[in-house]
């Protein structure tokens, strides 16, 4: 059962300046409090977004220009730290379908794109080139092209990778494992038979 | 040609190459919490699947949990919710939890080394990233999110793409007043904190081989923050020592039939390696973070780096930030800055090993007026045998706050909070923006002894002076 290929993403985009945003950047553990994901996208970057008091302050999703974009654009080792999911389900659910960046941090790299959440990578001065079309060009519509490695804006492209593995389960609509794991079942009972711990004492 | 025990084990666990050209590797123990279960018991109930193996699954509560408040219902009914919340999943499916009130609570990288659960040679999976801990074992342990929870739950397995293998050699001698804490700490200085995406870690050397457990858990535990997956120690005769006669360890004979294929996943002398680093112990001296991320860190004596250092622009942007969030001015020493709180603690720095050390220097010294220092035990079990020993009573006597098992002001979801801007010298793993529970907060990871050095003085000390290490001491 495969779900829906995903070849494209496109809309419009924000850049999120920085390297090294970790997860209790993206979401604050204290918004973790919850048995469930709903309502995780307001909180999205709540303290960067917002003073102490909790009034809004300058940030690029504050910024209403950017209202509404759905690719989220940044630097170096995006998501690192913590392995929360919450992170890039705040991400998805605060409408981003897309993550380009520098470089990506392991964990939250393979929890986006369960997701069905493309993580693209692509090269400092590009990312920095797409930043400034944006700032001149806030409605500017981008579109990455899984397959082709490329993202595409206006009259300009820069090149975009997703690593092999990655664009395979997107492009083939299995990003969400799940039922292909539920078809090895035959053979994880083989593998479990062969390991002593595994036994039921 | 030989095998690493990364390749031993992965090879041992792997399942089927799935058609999207992943592994299906078995994962054999899986270990859950309240805060990253919750919503994979949900997606089973919405996509009507049950646990394949609940045997396989070891709970326990540990973000959440108040450790001034030990008695239910918690005044903050979030916290209430999460942990009926996880009672209820395990008691619906059949899975072991250790609960607050069975004596063996507490950090869940604390909890599955001392009940035995973790075991050389095995995988093991658990939706937090400090899931690398287990690795000190010689397991291949990772950190998952939450739909990978769901993953191991309904099939005990992953898909996974394999990772390369660094070997990281610390020879030599670690100096005195030099723990594992400043080990990993400058091995992620050296290699950056995205130096090891791709990679899983293998920790070696002199200095590990004569480590324990808990000095291996140490650096294992911090991989992540170097951006490794996984890190890992061979298993050795201080492996087994540790495990035998724990409450999960193999009994009798399956005791020695284990030990007999633990020993064999151990990485093969003549085995490659992706990567090999080299470092000598005595490079290594007592070390603090500065800024916002764990490789930002120096030893005691050196100065805080200014922008002007920052060999590239993303690495001068990234200085200036951290310097402007840590109100520090580059250029000044570390040695000295006024600090307002200090926390003892953490699934890196909460075992017991750790608080027999602080004590053995605490006693007759007296916290700084004005510092709020905290011990947080890493487990019931841990907090027990420390009060069997009277190791709470020197905290208590030295004025430091004795709490109950958990994660705590690592990374503040429960009470434990910063406030403001207040300065922590914290022997946690992370000094992320807001990490201890304030967004204007500021951290200083560092060894428990460095911790409890400037809780003492009020201000970041060298240990090594204030408490008069110059003589060189067993290793804890």
């Amino acid at each position: 059962m495969a779900l829906e290929p995903i070849t494209h993403v496109t809309g419009r985009a924000v850049f999120v300046p920085g390297d090294d945003i970790d997860t209790d950047r993206i979401i604050p553990a204290r918004f973790m409090k919850c048995v469930t994901f709903d309502g995780l996208g307001e909180y999205l970057f709540y303290d960067a977004r917002h003073t102490p008091d909790g009034d809004p302050c300058p940030h690029p999703l504050n910024d209403e220009r950017f209202a509404g974009a759905s690719i989220l654009v940044s630097g170096n080792n995006f998501g690192c730290g913590s392995s929360r999911e919450h992170a890039p389900q705040a991400i998805y659910r605060a409408g981003f379908r897309a993550v380009i960046a520098e470089s990506f941090a392991e964990i939250f790299f393979g929890n986006s794109t369960q997701l069905g959440m493309p993580c693209i990578t692509a090269a400092g001065p590009d990312i920095r080139r797409l930043a400034n079309a944006l700032e001149n060009r806030p409605d500017l519509e981008v579109t990455i092209d899984v397959e082709a490695d490329l993202i595409r804006f206006g009259d300009d492209a820069i090149p975009g990778e997703i690593r092999p593995g990655a664009k395979h389960v997107l492009l083939s609509g299995h990003w969400d494992p799940i039922q292909d794991l539920l078809d090895g079942l035959p053979e994880v009972e083989a593998t479990t038979a062969r390991l002593a711990y595994m036994r039921e004492s | 040609m030989g095998k690493s025990l990364f390749e031993k084990v992965w090879e041992a666990h792997a399942v089927r190459e799935m058609p999207n050209g992943q592994t299906q590797l078995l994962i054999g123990t899986h270990l859950i919490h309240e805060v990253t279960s919750p919503q994979a018991f949900g997606m089973l109930r919405d996509q009507d699947l049950s646990v394949l193996y609940p045997h396989r699954t070891f709970a326990t509560v540990d973000h959440i949990v108040p450790t001034n408040e030990l008695a239910e219902p918690y005044s903050d009914p979030l916290a209430q919710a999460m942990i009926e919340e996880l009672r209820k999943n395990c008691a619906d499916h059949g899975i072991t939890f250790f609960d607050t009130n069975t004596g063996k609570q507490g950090i869940v990288h604390i909890v599955g080394p001392e009940q035995g659960i973790t075991q050389p040679g095995t995988t093991i999976a658990c939706g937090d990233s400090h899931t690398s801990t287990h690795g000190a074992f010689g397991a291949i342990a990772f950190g998952i999110g939450t739909s990978q929870v769901r993953d191991v739950l309904a099939t005990q397995t992953m898909a996974l793409n394999k990772l390369k293998v660094r070997r990281i050699q610390v020879d030599g001698q670690l100096a005195p007043g030099v723990y594992a804490k400043d080990v990993i700490l400058h091995i992620i200085r050296l290699l950056g904190t995205k130096g090891g995406t791709g990679f899983a870690y293998e920790y070696a050397g002199e200095v590990f081989d004569r480590f324990s457990m808990e000095e291996r858990m140490t650096v294992c535990n911090m991989s992540i923050e170097g951006g490794a997956r996984v890190g890992y120690v061979n298993p050795d005769e201080t492996t087994f020592t540790y495990l035998q006669g724990r409450p999960y360890a193999p009994k009798g004979a399956a005791w020695e039939a284990a030990v007999e294929s633990w020993r064999s996943f151990a990485s093969d002398p003549d085995c490659t390696y992706d990567d090999v680093v080299h470092i000598r112990a005595e490079d290594i001296g007592p070390t603090v973070t500065w800024g916002i991320n764990p490789s930002q860190a120096v030893f005691i004596d050196e100065t805080i780096p200014t922008v002007q250092e920052g060999k590239t622009e993303s690495d001068r942007a990234s200085i200036e930030e951290a310097l402007t969030h840590m109100k520090f001015a580059g250029g000044e020493p570390i040695k000295g800055i006024p600090i307002d709180v200090a926390f003892i603690g953490s699934c890196t720095n909460g075992r017991l090993s750790d608080l027999k050390e602080v004590a053995r220097y605490l006693e007759g010294r007296k916290v700084k007026s004005g510092i709020k220092a905290i011990c947080v035990p890493g487990s019931q079990a841990v907090s027990r045998i420390a009060e069997e020993l009277g190791i709470d009573q020197v905290f208590k006597d030295a004025g430091f706050e004795w709490r109950g098992a958990g994660c705590s002001m690592c990374l503040a979801m429960n009470p434990d909070k910063l406030v403001g801007d207040q300065l922590c010298a914290s022997s946690s793993n992370r000094n992320f923006k807001g990490r201890q529970g304030s967004p204007t907060g500021r951290t200083l990871l560092m060894s428990p002894i460095m911790v409890a050095a400037a809780a003492i003085t009020g201000q970041v000390a060298d240990a090594r002076e204030v408490f008069d290490l110059l003589v060189p001491t067993a290793s804890a």
